[in-house]
């Protein structure tokens, strides 16, 4: 890491509060699972063939997946925009990344109706490589390998094998753009997933260019989930907030929101399908609770005033991740409709135990997230108060 | 200076695969597909159904599927819709007095659920492990439970809401019609077909069944017309050829022809279908959705292949960010700049 900011364990108590909520959630999860996987599918949650799609693919795997984005956003900027300013922003983002991803393809497998025959997925002779979701399926399970190479020199350091992080670094640089390519590609294919589904989306969000629009804004949630996780750490480790890197990075969040923006709009418009949004229907009510969420970071970090406030950048960045959320949520289940307007009666609200395993795997990932930063060398040393 | 030219130099870079995104019509465009020539399929017929509900049974006997119950007593099956152990379904149109059959006000019509056997299917397109298939030459869309992984996502991207899953087992599989193809070579066709006794639902090549069709639209309401059961032959069909399936060729009768609406349901909707269809009433009030004549998978497939086809756009890419994070990336103990600083 940098000469000024080298990393380092923030160390402390590994049992203590939040890591004791963290594990009684999981073992709930755990709970839940277990009569998932005797029982079935339709013994915990409340999917159907209306809406055979739940929380557990669009929350854990589809909104997992872009809030754990950070990684790729930061190292892009870092390594490909070469701003080397934000570099100490690099190994925290990652460890939540390789978290978020690593966790969604395990929360897959709980998806699965028949998960025993996962690996067909990555067998040549069953692959259709029409399938959208054949390429989301690849591409994940090679970006998390390329993530766990990217972050492999955090436990060589720590384990001392200085030789082998040497060979490494000689090549990492392969490793980073191939971390900054393949998310390109599976994000904006987690939008084309929709495209198949043709006429049952509701056209606020069924469009040719929903790759684009899927890639554009994971990459903002992305600068969004850094400026959360930051405020949040700093506020549990009672740590400096790097103030001197989050104002300009709010800065950029903002640019890549105005060019998501500037697409979604541009793109309703091109399709004549801004109409969908003034009709007094659920739909266009979270159409616009989507866009509120995308145009309030303007109104919290728009001046430069105001990214001097943590509070506020905090915020920007919840708000961000908010708007994801709903984008997602939005096209996935809200816009959805089986049978395109002809009422079979479908509907789908999640059960408690679907939360529970949602809720579960995020607290997986947050126990996960303390105890490799007070055990490995992570976070930036200088900030450090331990 | 060196950091802004930088800065543009990866704009260009990073932007070269989004930029793509929004150019799908290209020289990778995929146009919807067409029914193959000798495809298979049926010509369902809602003016000549009486919904005795004999194709439902017969196809829960044909494909080994259990009784579902929606009444307290558990006496007959009785589902509410196709589910994963109901692949074929008559449905009720009703209305006002429903005095009526095949009217729009003040009465009902019936409406057979159950795959349409797409030119173009988006379960084929969506099928990550191809589980889902259409044959070349039958054009019949099956499914292979050993292959299928239970992601349902042939379930989401269906626009007749046909591929169904199991939700009540821990094995659960994915079920829909294959117009009984497991049972074609013993003789039999759809069960369904089979056992229909006013023909109102009919075995046959798509394209025997779209002409047939088109007949009797062009018959005048009310006038007598002698209609097929069964199996509908292919013309000049020989001996040899009509050998090859069980029953009687000819099984018509007179019948009088409906009032129908003049449109083949089937016909032209996302690139066709091989299962076809009449009503008298509005087929959305039916419960058949309104479809373009392009299929959503030319759409989605235009967009991967444009993206992805021959992996040529990735590796461009992937060569860009390698030069240029090959200059970005320093060292760990040669702290002098870029990523580095």
């Amino acid at each position: 890491m940098s000469a000024h900011h080298p990393a380092a364990p923030v160390g402390g108590k590994l049992f203590n509060l939040p890591v004791m909520i963290c594990s009684l959630l999981i073992a709930a999860m755990v709970a839940v699972l277990f009569v998932r996987f005797i029982f079935g599918l339709g013994a915990v949650t409340n999917l159907n063939d209306g809406y055979p799609w739940g929380i557990w693919v669009v929350f854990d795997v589809v909104i997992g997946s872009a809030f754990a984005c950070g990684g790729f956003s930061v190292a892009m900027l870092v390594y490909i925009f070469n701003r080397g300013e934000y570099h100490p922003l690099v190994r925290p983002a990652l460890l939540a990344s390789l978290f978020g991803y690593t966790l969604a393809g395990v929360g897959v497998l709980f998806d699965l109706g028949r998960w025993w025959n996962f690996w067909h997925i990555l067998w040549p002779g069953y692959a259709n490589p029409n399938s959208v979701m054949f390429e989301v399926a690849l591409c994940i399970s090679c970006y998390i390998i390329v993530m766990w190479i990217e972050f492999s020199p955090v436990f060589m350091e720590k384990w001392g094998m200085k030789v082998q992080k040497k060979k490494l670094e000689k090549v990492l640089f392969f490793f980073i753009a191939l971390g900054t390519l393949l998310p390109m590609m599976h994000q904006s294919s987690l939008g084309t997933l929709l495209v198949v589904m043709g006429p049952q989306v509701n056209p606020l969000w069924q469009t040719p260019v929903v790759p684009l629009l899927f890639l554009l804004s994971a990459i903002t949630i992305g600068y969004g989930v850094v400026l959360f996780e930051s405020c949040v750490a700093s506020s549990a480790y009672r740590m400096e907030i790097e103030m001197h890197l989050l104002q300009p990075l709010a800065k950029v969040m903002l640019g890549m929101l105005s060019v998501f923006l500037i697409v979604r709009f541009g793109d309703l418009v091109v399709r004549n399908a801004f109409g969908h949004a003034l009709q007094p229907t659920l739909e266009a009510f979270f159409f616009w609770l989507e866009t509120a969420c995308f145009v309030l970071p303007y109104l919290l970090v728009g001046t430069a005033g105001a990214r001097r406030n943590p509070a506020r950048l905090f915020l920007a960045g919840v708000a961000i991740m908010l708007g994801g959320v709903l984008l997602r949520v939005n096209g996935f289940l809200i816009g959805y409709d089986t049978g395109l307007g002809v009422d079979h009666g479908w509907n789908y609200f999640p059960s408690i135990a679907e939360m529970l395993v949602t809720i579960g795997m995020f607290a997986l990932e947050v126990l996960g997230y303390i105890i490799i930063t007070r055990r490995f060398p992570v976070l930036p040393r200088s900030a450090a108060a331990h | 200076m060196t950091s802004r030219r930088d800065f543009l130099r990866g704009c260009l870079a990073g932007g070269a695969a989004a930029a793509s995104a929004v150019l799908p019509e290209t020289a990778c465009a995929r146009d919807t597909l067409q029914r193959p020539p000798e495809g298979l399929g049926l010509l369902y017929d809602a003016t000549l159904c009486v919904g005795c509900q004999a194709c439902v049974a017969a196809c829960k006997q044909a494909n080994g599927n259990p009784a579902e119950f929606s009444a307290m007593d558990k006496l007959w099956d009785s589902p509410l819709d196709t589910s994963g152990h109901t692949f074929n379904l008559i449905k009720m149109y009703r209305n006002g007095t429903m005095e009526t059959k095949d009217a729009e006000e003040n009465g009902f019509a019936f409406m057979k659920t159950s795959c349409m056997h797409c030119a173009d299917p988006s379960c084929v397109s969506a099928c990550p492990v191809s589980a889902m298939t259409k044959d070349p030459v039958t054009g019949i869309v099956g499914y292979d439970a050993d292959a299928c992984i239970g992601c349902r996502y042939c379930v989401a991207a269906c626009p007749f809401g046909i591929p169904k899953y199991q939700y009540d087992s821990p094995t659960g599989k994915i079920g829909k019609c294959e117009l009984c193809r497991h049972r074609h070579k013993d003789g039999h066709y759809s069960a369904c077909a089979e056992v229909c006794p006013t023909g109102a639902t009919l075995f046959g090549r798509t394209e025997d069944l779209l002409a047939e069709a088109k007949r009797r639209l062009a018959a005048k309401p009310g006038e007598k017309l002698v209609v097929p059961r069964g199996r509908l032959p292919k013309p000049g069909e020989t001996a040899e050829e009509a050998a090859r399936w069980k029953g009687l060729v000819d099984q018509s009768y007179e019948a009088v022809a409906g009032t129908y609406l003049q449109h083949v349901y089937g016909e032209k909707e996302y690139g066709g279908t091989q299962v076809l269809k009449l009503s008298a009433v509005n087929f959305q009030k039916a419960g058949l959705p309104d479809l373009p004549p392009k299929s959503s998978a030319a759409t989605s497939e235009t967009i991967q292949h444009t993206l992805y086809g021959g992996m040529i756009m990735p590796i461009a890419v992937l060569a860009g960010l390698t030069w240029v994070a090959k200059r970005n990336v320093v060292p760990e103990d040669d702290d002098q700049k870029g990523g580095k600083q």
